[in-house]
């Protein structure tokens, strides 16, 4: 069995069963210890990467699934322009304190601003809310998101 | 402690000759005190922040500071590391004049430089060229004067973390590791009764390693996924006697003076041993009881630990936050001569306070040395660290007081109940350390059940701010440690301080409103500390700016200073009620005192970041359970505070650069979560003193009026 996946622009033959969870062939098998686990029930967003553009958790959906798409990880995220604006942002605005939650939330910006520009921080509230902070930089994150949407 | 373990230089600062290395027993737990020391080595010997480099905390060396909390990590290694610090610069300019006359030597980007003459030298240079291995630390030293030139330091770690790139102890990943996972009861109550052998067989044929011991059980082989499949497997094959399961009976029931193994008066916020307790006051004009339930620390990562057991030593990288207090319990747990047990702090997610790192440190150590000569990467699922982690104990406060004709308080009664908040693992009477440790509870050996003591420093434990900071001329305080309530307890972020600031400022609302004052100017009139005076003018002239809450909101004052000792803060919270009963943060403010500001942008995340969290336990966390386990096992079951419910936060810093620094980490959780309920109590009339003040709640409140 093998599985093809496209991953941060390259192609990857990986012999895990199509059925594993995608964020445990991205870290244990391709060793893109980027993508953080934290709850693997869908529910805190730590584990987001990028699929086609969109927002997509890697915790439960089997690899198997993302074949044929473009996937992109928090590795990967600085790539393209509104990537590399957002971990910028978040550095300016020292949108962290333990960084765990980092990961999944560049990601998730990055994806906001593609699609929106710039979002009021409503819309911006709503679509991070899949994604917990326990340190409470929240404040920080959204004023990183003003900045990485030129706002600021 | 900090000096006296550690009273040489040369254990705090180091030098290749190029960069200089700073030392340290305090390790980061999110709240960024790596970038808060690099910036006092910074200060001290003007040596840009890339050019220091933060040494790795380990039993191997580093100073030992015991445990980084109490938002003492700034004070203890930030003075320490001054002082070393300006010690050196001291003595390296006095061994210039000795050996090449007085410059007068100028000290700028890391080097002595001469006025006039081409001649430099670095620190980093002389560090190495000279000989100060005996030079102890000056506690005379004189600082630099703080300088307001310094741009603020970027946060150590963060260009990796936003780029992928920065190791958690998650992310280890050597040759031939192996990856761990422990099956874990139903409930702290149960045994094991027995395991399936066709699975156990089935699973050793696939080449995985179940490890047992009593209750003890774990699976570890190679591949993560795998693992975690193998544990689920594993799980199912074994059978538990539930043993009559956990007590139902209700915690704040139980929460009394009857039930006190401990009953202690405490003055000016000192446990007194053998004093007797003052007795209650007779119909006291106001009289209140405020509660917190059990509530998680509940840290984003589930807690991890590596291990290897190798030529005898047993060496654990984890994210515990006591590196040299857990190698002793450890080392006592095993049997082993602690220089046989090497932990190196490796950073986790926030942590909060004592969670799961140090029973997955130890469980990750057993492993280990079953497996000798294999390194093993061990993690808890997030079901573990909601069910297993040590809870922040249910606490209740009740209050009385008696007001003089201007309305003020005369006579102020406070008496606290809670289980113990020390179930960290240290050196301790009753083999503390080890019975600390989760699993010594559960494999086969002689390490007793843990048992509880009160904490007698002062604003230790749950009596921690149950001394007012207010001046009331006549006080009674008193703690109760209760003891035979249904789970494991231990330190959670403010430790009694978010129970005591909630009751004494809901008090402080209802009595002014009685009296028709200002909620500030209530404060006001009742406080002598100047420092703490000026807060509540800046936030009360803040406040004058603001616009009035809608109608259907309200607003609601709070101000505490934390151990009555370090950081002040006023915060004024607006909110909104909607139709649901749900309480909706609209604007807060943020007013803080926090002595010398060192990283700026650091102290306003710990300040907001305190406030979320607190925001978080006033309106919707609570750990829930009956007779089978405990319930609240994931992030729906136990729902926190997400972005769609988080206001707009202004911090406004009042900079006293000329005072100490003082930590600002746990400040704020107790202000926010008085200022809400006092909001609500502004929106509605209605004064609740349980938390959480979910929509439920409030809304079953309303209907019992
Ligand atoms: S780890 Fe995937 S959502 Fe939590
Ligand atoms: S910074 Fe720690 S969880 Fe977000």
């Amino acid at each position: 069995m093998s599985l093809r996946l496209c991953i941060n622009g390259e192609t990857h033959d990986v012999a895990d069963d199509p059925d594993t969870p995608l964020i445990y062939v991205l870290r244990d098998t391709l060793k893109l210890k980027g993508t953080k686990l934290g709850c693997g029930l869908e529910q805190c967003g730590a584990c987001a990467v990028l699929v086609d553009g969109e927002v997509r958790l890697s915790c439960v959906s089997p690899a198997g699934t993302f074949e044929g798409q473009k996937i992109t990880t928090i590795e990967g995220v600085g790539a393209t322009r509104a990537g590399k604006r957002v971990q910028e942002s978040f550095v300016a605005e020292s949108a962290a304190q333990c960084g765990y939650c980092t990961a999944g939330l560049v990601v998730a910006v990055t994806a906001l601003l593609e699609q929106t520009p710039s979002p009021d921080p409503e819309k911006t509230r709503t679509a991070l809310a899949p994604h917990l902070c326990r340190c409470g930089s929240h404040p920080r994150i959204l004023k990183a998101v003003e900045t990485a949407a030129g706002r600021s | 402690m900090s000096l006296r373990a550690s009273p040489f230089v040369r254990q705090w600062l180091q030098s290749d000759g190029k960069a200089v290395t700073l030392h340290t027993g305090k390790v980061d737990i999110g709240q960024r005190i790596s970038t808060a020391l690099a910036q006092v080595v910074t200060e001290e010997l003007t040596i840009a922040p890339e050019e220091i480099r933060v040494a790795p905390v380990t039993t191997a060396g580093s100073p030992d500071e015991g445990i980084t909390s109490g938002s003492n990590s700034v004070e203890h290694s930030g003075h320490a590391l001054r002082l070393a610090a300006a010690t050196l610069r001291h003595w390296l300019h006095a061994r210039l004049t000795d050996a090449e006359g007085c410059g007068p030597w100028i000290l700028e980007n890391g080097a002595f430089r001469r006025e006039g003459a081409n001649i430099s030298h670095s620190i980093a240079g002389l560090m190495v060229s000279e000989d100060w291995s005996n030079l102890e630390v000056d506690t005379g030293a004189t600082p630099m004067a703080p300088a307001d030139t310094l741009p603020a330091p970027q946060m150590r770690g963060l260009k990796d973390m936003v780029r992928g790139s920065f190791t958690f102890v998650h992310d280890i990943d050597v040759p031939d590791m192996v990856h761990a996972r422990v099956v874990r009861p139903p409930h702290a109550r149960a045994t094991l009764a027995s395991v399936d052998t066709g699975t156990l067989s089935r699973l050793t044929d696939e080449g995985l390693q179940v490890i047992q011991s009593g209750n003890f059980i774990a699976v570890a082989g190679k591949g993560e996924w795998a693992i975690v499949r193998a544990a689920a497997r594993l799980g199912v094959a074994c059978q538990w006697a539930r043993n009559g399961g956990l007590s139902e009976e209700d915690v704040f029931g139980a929460l009394t003076r009857d039930n006190a193994i401990r009953r202690l008066p405490v003055v000016d916020g000192l446990p007194l041993e053998d004093e007797p307790v003052p007795a209650q006051p007779a119909n006291p004009a106001y009289s209140q009881r405020f509660e917190r339930p059990y509530f998680l620390h509940g840290a984003l990562a589930p807690s991890a630990a590596f291990a290897v057991f190798r030529s005898d030593v047993l060496e654990i990288t984890c994210h515990s936050q006591g590196i040299y207090p857990l190698r002793d319990s450890i080392a006592d747990s095993l049997g082993l001569a602690p220089e046989k047990v090497v932990i190196t702090h490796m950073q986790g997610s926030g942590c909060y306070g004592h969670n799961g790192a140090d029973d997955a440190a130890f469980e990750a150590a057993l492993v280990a040395l079953e497996l000798a000569g294999t390194p093993v990467l061990l993690k808890w699922s997030r079901e573990d660290e909601h069910a297993w982690e040590p809870f922040a104990p249910a606490m209740a406060t009740e209050l009385a007081a008696e007001t003089g004709p201007d309305g003020q308080v005369a006579f102020f009664s406070a008496e606290v109940f809670s289980d113990t908040h020390r179930g960290r693992p240290r050196a301790g009477p009753d083999r503390a350390g080890p019975a600390r440790l989760l699993a010594n509870q559960w494999r086969d050996c002689d390490v007793p059940a843990p048992t509880a003591a009160p904490n007698m420093n002062r604003h230790g434990g749950m009596h921690r701010n149950l001394d007012p900071v207010y001046t009331f001329p006549e006080k009674r305080l008193v703690k109760n440690l209760v003891g035979g309530l249904p789970h494991r307890t231990s330190a959670f972020r403010c430790l009694g301080a978010t129970t005591n600031i909630f009751a004494l400022e809901s008090m402080m609302d209802t009595l002014a409103k009685q009296a028709s004052e200002d909620p500030v100017r209530y404060r006001l009139n009742q406080m002598q500390d100047p420092r703490g005076r000026a807060v509540l003018e800046r936030l009360s002239e803040q406040i004058a700016l603001r616009a009035t809450p809608p109608d259907t909101g309200g607003r609601g004052i709070a101000y505490a200073q934390y151990k009555n000792a370090m950081t002040r803060v006023g915060m004024c919270v607006d909110i909104d009620m909607a139709d649901t009963g749900e309480v909706l943060l609209k604007d807060v403010l943020i007013v803080a005192d926090a002595g010398r500001v060192l990283d700026r942008h650091g102290l306003i995340a710990q300040l907001e970041g305190g406030f979320i969290q607190g925001a978080s336990i006033a309106l919707s966390e609570e750990v829930i359970w009956d007779r089978d386990g405990i319930l609240s096992r994931d992030w729906e079951s136990y729902p926190v505070l997400r972005f769609d419910r988080v206001p707009q936060i202004t911090v406004d810093l009042i900079e006293a650069q000329h005072e100490p620094s003082a930590g600002a980490g746990e400040a704020t959780p107790g202000p926010a979560i008085a200022a809400i309920a006092n909001a609500l109590y502004d929106a509605t009339g209605m004064r609740m003193t349980r938390l959480p003040l979910t929509a439920d709640a409030i809304l079953r409140h309303a209907a019992a009026l």
